[in-house]
This record gives C-alpha cells, structure tokens and sequence, in this order.
C-alpha cells in the first residue's frame, strides 16, 4: 500500500489521518437531504454518540438491475465519520443494491487509505447507515429482505435506541421538518 | 511523484496558536538563559565537587525564587518532572503518611485526571473517596466540603483553577474550613501559577502544585509546595534528593528555566491578565455574536483571564479541530471522539452539559504571544467552519423550525 503523503496537509500533519481523508472531511461528496428518497438508513454510534444519516434513491441500470442511482447522507460526527460518510457514498453511486450491500469496513477503510485504530468504528457506522438505506428500501417495496441485511438490522436497531434516546430533543426538530416535506 | 503533490499543497497562511492552557512555548530569554548556563550547570547536584556545587548553588537559587513567588520558604519546595507528578506525590504521599488517621479523601469532580486517577488508585487500596459535585459554572461550593469533612477525612484537594473551563475555585474558603476541621488540604495551581496572584498564606493551602511548561518554562520541572510539619512519604525512592521526598537526580536546567520564567511571570503578570482578558472577552462577544447556538462553559466571571470554552449546537469537536488546523488556528476539545477512551470531558459533564454538547465543545487558551489580529482572524474564520459543519450535520436549526 502506498504511504500516505502528509506533505499535502501541512496544517493537518500532525494529525492521524491521511491525506485521502482529510480531502474527503474537507471537501465531502454527496452532503445533504434528499428529497424523497426511496430508502433511508439512520443510524446512531454507541461508542462516542455520533450520528449519520444516509438517504438513497434507486434506479435500473441497462441490464435492468436496481442500483443505487442517487445518495447523499448527512453527519455529526468526527474527521474519520465524515470522511467515510463521504467515501462511502462514492463507492455506492451507480453499484447495483446488491454489490452496495456488500461495501464494508474492511472496503472503506482501504479506500481512505487507512484510518487511526481508535477511529476504526466510525467507517462501520458508514457501512450500517448505507445497509439500512437498502434495508429501508426493501421494507417499503414489501419485498422479501435477505438474511444478512435483517441480521445486521436487528443489532443496529439496538444500537440506534440507545442513541436516539440520547438525541431525542434533536432527533424530533428534524423529523417534524421531513414530515412537514413529506406532508 | 513527490514534485506532484508539492504543487498541490496550499501553504498556510498564517498560524495562531490558541492552546496556551495544553502548553506554552518557551520564552526565548529563558530558552536562551538555560542554554547559556547549560555548560556550568551539568552535574549531578548532590556531587561534592566544585562542578556538583555550582549545580547546587543554581539549583537552589531557583528554590528560594519559587518559594519567594507564593510567599514559601525554600525548604517548602519540593522539585518534581510534571504537575502530574507533583499531584501524585501529593495525594498519594499525604495518603501513605496519614492513614493511621483515616482513610477518607475529598476531591472536586473536575480534577486534572492525574488526581482522579491518583484517587481511583488510592480508593482501590482501600482509601475512601469522595467527589464533590460542581454547579454549572464549575464551582464547589465550600459548604459542601465542610458536610464532606467526616473524622476519618485526612486531605482535601481541589483545584485552583479548572484547565478545560478556567472557573476559580473559591480556594480560601476552602482552605479556611479544612483548617478548622483539622484536615489537610491540597490546591492543584498548575493552570493559576504565574498567571494569577498565588499566595500560600492567602489561600490557606498546605500543598500546592504548580508547573513551569504552562509558564513559559521548559517542560520536566515542577514543584510541590508542602507546608512544614505536613506529613507526606515519598512515592520516588532512590539517593534522597529533594530531603528524601522525591529521588532522582535534580533536573537543573529545567528547574532553572522554571525559575527564571517564574521571573517574567511575575513581572508581567498585571499587564498580561488584563491584555488576555481584554482579548479573550472580545473573542467571546465576537462569537456569541455571530454564531447561533454558540453556549458559554465555566463562569462568566470567576473565570482566568486567558480562556474561553464554549460549545457550538449539533457539531462535533474534532472536526471543529481539524477544521481549525487547517487554517493554521490550534485550539482543542472535550468531545468524546477527540478522547483516547471515546468518552466526553468529565468537566463539561460535571457542569451539567449534555454529552451531545459537549461534543461541540471548544476551548481556545490565550497567551503571551496573542495578538489581537489572531482574535481576528479567528472570530473570521470560526463562523464558517461552524456553518459549514452543520450543512453536513443531520441536526441542524433550518428555517422551517424557527417559525
Ligand atoms: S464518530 Fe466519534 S470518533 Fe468518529
């Protein structure tokens, strides 16, 4: 693997991150709401208490399979989540839901070219929200949900209680505004 | 390929260093006093030859100048390498000596961690710890280290000045009811020492800590002042330097920039407080001002004269962090990512701030080199990087909820 060239940050070169993460905390992809998205992965971290959202819109591609068309998500969180936040929804864009289901830790991590041991939890943050978007779009088309998504669906859930619990004044302004959208 | 990615790099504009509370640099006059003298003050101060002596000689002409400072005497003075020390040596050497009197310890709940964990160590060998709650401002009330005081109580220790939120501690009080109640007390004056008037007699205190790295001297020396006839053991043992407290072979340059700085500390330390306070509080106005949802830590007024911790709604310090390093502005945080252990400042949580808050905690420490365009370019920049931070945050107050 090649070595991360800290040169490029001189500020940041103290910092623990590479220079792929820290262009991705600096200049994010895909950050935002989405207007009526068809799935949308929330999820909550139990370690520190960071939050991520993540919203999907799918499409067919020429060989009329359903891909992620369009992604975008939204982060409170450290350098290391946003970074992730940002690749991940780069590896996604235009992958067929089967082949984005697949992203992981291991993926992202590699496509940041490293991350700091103690940050290792914020890129599964990235790899739940992008699994719950998919899981959330299966849901709502009443279609049948494969055995590995309901799997992590189930320890997620847990896990987001716990942080939604912790955010509950925060998390409501935002939802009265999507119902507001929707409405 | 290196050619590259130097055409790429965007040089820093400019550098503001704001983490004066974390370290200082050193004053150069004290850089260049220590490495003038270093030829002549090399050896082992506990020699007997001539080379030995003029080590000693320096070594304690540096005591009687940190004694003078908080109205001590010299044998008062003991050396150690860091306030952690000094803190350590204090709770647990006060602890070790005085157990046949009892085994109960009072704390506050903002203590450095070194005295946290000096107490949590104590309490698993058997010490009883108590640790005082705090108001919102960061206070201890004294009243409630007077019903702590039971007959098994053996020291106090609260510190001087908090290092995340910088409230003063109603020291004097304190030291006045320890007193009373015939227990010990002991003041961590790391952050207060050189900056603000620290006097032994004043405050009441029969230990205090105090550290030259956050004075503008070099780091490895500090001190712990033990009043005489306190009964401390040793947690160093060794060839009985420092009259058998503290072994270890005496750190002279260190000890000697220590005093030295100690020197420029005093002399400037009415112009300074003001000038920082001057600074600092304009700072606080300029960001309360302009950036919503922005909260105030610590006391407003019961606060030193150099910092400022505030919290910012729905952000997340390390980015904030990051975000400020990469305009060349070092400041620092008490948000849970930015931990070693993930878990968010215990002194923002022991003032009542939510850990959500204070994960967008941000403490900004002035100092000696501060200039007012630094507080300008701050007050420039911070704005944006707030804004920017909750574009990418899902909480974020949008005009829909202010209606
Ligand atoms: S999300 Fe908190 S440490 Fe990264």
């Amino acid at each position: 693997m090649k070595k991360p060239n800290r040169k490029l940050c001189p500020a940041a070169a103290g910092s623990t991150y590479t220079d792929k993460v820290i262009q991705h905390f600096q200049t994010p992809h895909n950050y935002g709401k989405m207007e009526n998205p068809d799935g949308i992965g929330k999820v909550g971290n139990i370690i520190c208490g960071d939050v991520m959202w993540l919203y999907i819109k799918v499409g067919k591609n020429s060989s009329k399979k359903e891909i992620v068309s369009d992604i975008k998500f939204e982060t409170f969180g450290c350098v290391a989540a946003i970074a992730t936040s940002s690749a991940i929804t780069d590896m996604a864009k235009g992958k067929t839901l089967e082949a984005a289901q697949k992203i992981d830790k291991a993926g992202l991590v590699k496509e940041l070219g490293g991350l700091p041991p103690i940050k290792l939890h914020c890129s599964v943050l990235a790899a739940d929200a992008l699994a719950e978007a998919i899981y959330d779009y299966y849901q709502k088309q009443k279609r049948a949900i494969p055995k590995e998504l309901e799997t992590k669906h189930i320890r997620i859930s847990a896990e987001k209680k716990i942080i939604e619990e912790k955010y509950k004044d925060w998390v409501d302004i935002e939802e009265k505004i999507q119902s507001k959208r929707a409405g | 390929m290196v050619k590259k990615t130097i055409k790429k790099t965007k040089p820093v504009v400019r550098r503001v260093y704001l983490d004066y509370a974390a370290a200082t640099p050193v004053d150069p006059k004290v850089a260049k006093k220590i490495t003038g003298d270093l030829p002549g003050i090399f050896a082992n101060s506990m020699s007997f030859h001539s080379f030995g002596q003029a080590a000693r000689a320096v070594l304690e002409e540096s005591r009687q100048i940190l004694a003078q400072m908080i109205g001590a005497q010299s044998r008062e003075i003991f050396f150690t390498a860091s306030a952690t020390e000094s803190n350590n040596l204090a709770l647990k050497g006060v602890a070790s000596a005085n157990k046949h009197k009892g085994n109960h310890i009072i704390i506050s709940g903002i203590e450095h961690a070194c005295v946290m964990e000096s107490a949590k160590w104590l309490e698993s060998r058997g010490f009883v710890v108590t640790r005082l709650k705090v108001d919102n401002f960061g206070l201890v009330d004294p009243l409630d280290v007077a019903n702590a005081i039971n007959p098994s109580t053996i020291l106090v220790s609260v510190m001087h000045a908090n290092n995340e939120i910088g409230t003063i501690e109603p020291i004097e009080e304190i030291g006045r009811i320890c007193h009373e109640k015939n227990v010990l007390f002991h003041s961590d004056a790391a952050q207060t020492f050189g900056k603000i008037p620290v006097s032994v007699q004043k405050l009441n205190v029969d230990l205090l800590t105090a550290s030259s790295q956050k004075i503008y001297g070099p780091k490895g020396a500090a001190f712990l002042y033990v009043r005489e006839g306190v009964k401390i053991d040793p947690i160093i043992h060794g060839g009985g330097q420092e009259s058998g407290l503290r072994s270890g072979t005496s750190n002279v340059p260190a000890i000697y920039g220590f005093a030295q700085a100690a020197l420029e500390a005093r002399r400037l330390m009415a112009s300074e407080s003001k000038r920082l306070k001057t600074m600092r509080d304009r700072l606080q106005a300029g960001i309360m001002k302009t950036i919503e949802g922005s909260h105030l830590n610590g006391h407003p007024q019961k606060r030193l004269p150099n910092i400022l911790s505030v919290w910012f709604e729905f952000v997340e310090g390390e980015s904030m962090i990051i975000q400020l390093d990469l305009r060349g502005i070092a400041a620092s945080t008490g948000s849970a990512c930015s931990s070693a252990k993930l878990t968010p400042s215990h002194v923002l949580m022991a003032t009542g701030v939510r850990p959500q808050e204070a994960h967008g905690s941000l403490r900004l420490s002035l100092g000696r080199y501060t200039k007012e365009s630094d507080i300008d370019y701050v007050l420039k920049a911070l704005p944006a990087i707030i804004q920017r931070l909750r574009e990418i945050s899902p909480f974020k107050k949008s005009e829909e909820t202010k209606s």
